[in-house]
């Protein structure tokens, strides 16, 4: 109440923000209650976000694209493409872990340029051109390598092994041994990437360029936004963050495999959607982004404490989200945005509102 | 005149693509166009890959469609395949014996739960305006698992003659029956858009959903209809994917052919971003496709880089589409044409 007082309202992406976050912290709580055991340890809450490191930074560099008012689908198989890369380069002779984080960086760069310039510059349609990207990069995958590939080099499994280890906090097990949390690096980085890109689009002026970019093309040029420019580096730093998200995905399971990271794309869409961007652009909030990958996480963890059938994993999922999409459709519309509302029959409107 | 020239260009685009690759299929060995008779049914490559591109050709054809009235596309077409298909697949089973009866009994049945999958996106779509890729991840996210929880098991097997005759050759009819299924299918839906006033009305909502209201037009109903539309294409696509397989597999059943239907509506020459649009374009798209996949598998590229191969062909594709390409073509023509006129009027 007290915001609604000191501004006339909180901006849709901060109020789709704050239903997003307040789901995630009931549903937490829901898992707390119910499964003590397991969601009352640190070391749960954190293994979100060390197993989880790469989604969470791809539903970074997702969520920037889908503020500008694009899309990229071909995030999952890039990433999947810089792992079984990485792995190939760290087994052969010449490979090294420096080496191996700027090939990652490269490949991931490349794909956003290539795609950005694309987009931006020859204007055409961004699922087209990402999806062809998709198909390049899974394609690329088979071709170097079919096989899983363990990587066996000493200094990269030194690297992968390593852990933060913060004494203070952790639990006892059943035996009464004090077990201190640790976290791997991988969510260090996602964590520290969360708080630098979150200032990025807060202040800096390429990020509020690109809201206004999403917002309305047309009326961003008006103000002399160089629309073209901020688009393509939106593609571009996606493809950046892609890069990161496929070194710190096999510095978490140490293995290319033809099947890493497949499917990512939807996920990632799916998190950045629950945390309040909208696909149309221009409205969203990077804080929000990995909220909403942890809310369709944890949604899976408590399926698989309850122990049913793991195809009620993806359709309780997909209900979540459709709840999400519905939710944030009827907030939007009670807000009463402008041209924005609901198409429903006249005898389900409210009196008094709509018209 | 100008409008003429647009639409020979949308069309122009796709079908020479088409003739490139005949071309480069005859180069690679003149017996291109043979087809043998097996069984008193013709086979070879063309019809081949008018069997094989069949589904897609339908998928297509829906999401030309919805791709016009709502401006974004429908990406759970695969899944509402998967989950029509097992429904089909359930009643098949499920009954005493099968007779075609009672296979048509089914494919209504597998038609109606397509056109509730359609009703459901576009109440999601038109009614809650949410982006039509938004609002089909959901089912894009659960449908494979829906589709599972109905078989019960994993892949049940249709092992009989009349849904084999579906998915193969009916004895006495010389072309395999998914092509004339297809080809039914076309007609049908020729007729149904030249006698009703559909590509009209999705037209004009997909240029302006406000203008066309004031015209009179209901965009809700228009779009809700046009996704109806899609259920049932898909509960089609996927009764002719079951029975070209003889099993349901739900997890591999039709994979990624959303993609593909997409792609094949942008080859087509079609705005992804919704307003006009050309059948013809999507069907040949579709035909291009596969076509293109035969083709890299003919010239013994490994199924591996094939998906890489295609990814550079989509790209160049696009590129040649593109706006800023085709304006600086068109630009180019034009000097080109103005010099050749000086040049001719120097001469005399």
């Amino acid at each position: 109440m007290n915001t609604m007082k000191r501004k006339e309202r909180i901006s849709n992406s901060n109020l789709l923000f704050a239903i997003a976050t307040v789901i995630f912290v009931l549903m937490y709580g829901f898992a707390i209650i119910r499964y003590p055991g397991s969601f009352l340890q640190y070391q749960t809450f954190f293994d979100l976000f060390s197993l989880n490191a790469p989604l969470i930074i791809i539903t970074l560099g997702l969520s920037i694209v889908m503020i500008g008012g694009g899309i990229d689908i071909s995030v999952g198989a890039v990433t999947g493409l810089v792992t079984m890369c990485c792995a190939v380069f760290l087994e052969s002779r010449t490979g090294s872990v420096w080496g191996s984080m700027l090939l990652a960086l490269g490949i991931g760069v490349a794909f956003g340029l290539l795609q950005g310039f694309l987009i931006a510059y020859l204007e055409i349609q961004p699922f087209i051109i990402t999806l062809a990207g998709m198909f390049l990069a899974n394609g690329l995958l088979t071709t170097i390598h079919k096989d899983p590939l363990n990587v066996t080099m000493p200094s990269f499994l030194l690297l992968r092994d390593f852990e933060i280890v913060i004494p203070f906090l952790g639990t006892t097990n059943r035996l009464g041994n004090f077990i201190p949390l640790a976290i791997k690096p991988g969510a260090v980085v996602a964590l520290a990437l969360i708080v630098v890109l979150v200032v990025l689009m807060r202040w800096s002026r390429f990020g509020r360029n690109l809201y206004a970019v999403g917002g309305n093309s047309q009326s961003a040029l008006m103000l002399g936004i160089n629309v073209k420019r901020a688009k393509f580096y939106s593609y571009a730093l996606c493809g950046l963050l892609t890069g990161i998200a496929g070194f710190v995905f096999i510095m978490t399971t140490g293995a290319g495999n033809v099947g890493n990271a497949s499917g990512f794309e939807m996920k990632a869409i799916a998190g950045s959607i629950i945390g309040g961007t909208m696909l149309s652009g221009g409205v969203g909030n990077l804080i929000g982004s990995p909220v909403g990958a942890l809310t369709l996480l944890t949604i899976n963890e408590l399926i698989r404490a309850a122990g049913v059938n793991s195809n009620f994993q993806s359709i309780a999922s997909g209900a979540l989200l459709c709840i999400f999409i519905v939710l944030q459709s009827v907030v939007l519309w009670l807000r009463g945005t402008g041209g924005f509302k609901l198409a429903l029959p006249k005898w389900l409107l409210p009196s008094g509102k709509g018209g | 005149m100008a409008r003429m020239k647009a639409r020979g260009f949308q069309l122009f685009l796709p079908l020479s693509v088409l003739a490139i690759l005949i071309l480069i299929n005859l180069i690679k060995g003149a017996d291109y166009f043979s087809f043998s008779i097996i069984n008193g049914a013709l086979y070879g490559n063309i019809p081949n890959i008018l069997f094989g591109a069949s589904e897609l050709v339908i998928l297509a054809i829906g999401m030309t469609l919805v791709t016009s009235s709502s401006g974004g596309q429908d990406i759970s077409v695969g899944v509402a395949a998967a989950i029509t298909s097992s429904v089909f697949v359930k009643i098949l089973l499920g009954s005493g014996g099968i007779t075609w009866m009672v296979i048509l009994g089914a494919f209504l049945a597998s038609c109606a739960v397509g056109i509730a999958i359609g009703a459901f996106n576009g109440t999601l779509i038109a009614i809650f305006n949410v982006q039509p890729m938004v609002a089909t991840l959901i089912l894009f996210t659960a449908g494979r698992s829906i589709a599972f929880l109905i078989d019960g098991r994993l892949s049940p097997i249709l092992a009989n003659d009349l849904t084999g005759q579906i998915g193969s050759v009916i004895p006495g009819v010389p072309i395999q029956t998914p092509i004339i299924l297809t080809v039914v299918f076309i007609a049908l839906f020729s007729v149904l858009l030249k006698t009703t006033n559909l590509k009209l009305y999705s037209q004009s909502v997909g240029i302006n959903q406000k203008a066309a209201r004031l015209n009179g037009i209901n965009p809700v109903r228009i779009k809700f209809l046009t996704y109806m539309i899609l259920g049932v294409c898909s509960a089609v696509a996927g009764f002719i994917a079951v029975n070209k397989a003889g099993r349901h597999d739900s997890v591999n059943l039709l994979k990624y052919v959303e993609m593909d239907a997409i792609l094949a509506v942008a080859i087509g020459g079609n705005a992804l971003s919704g307003g006009k649009f050309s059948i013809a374009g999507s069907i040949i798209g579709a035909y291009t496709i596969e076509v293109l996949n035969r083709t890299l598998l003919r010239l013994e590229v490994d199924t591996e880089t094939i998906k890489a191969f295609k990814a550079v062909f989509i790209i160049i594709l696009m590129v040649i589409a593109s706006p800023v390409v085709r304006e600086f073509a068109a630009k180019g023509m034009k000097r080109a044409r103005a010099r050749l006129n000086g040049a001719v009027e120097a001469n005399r």
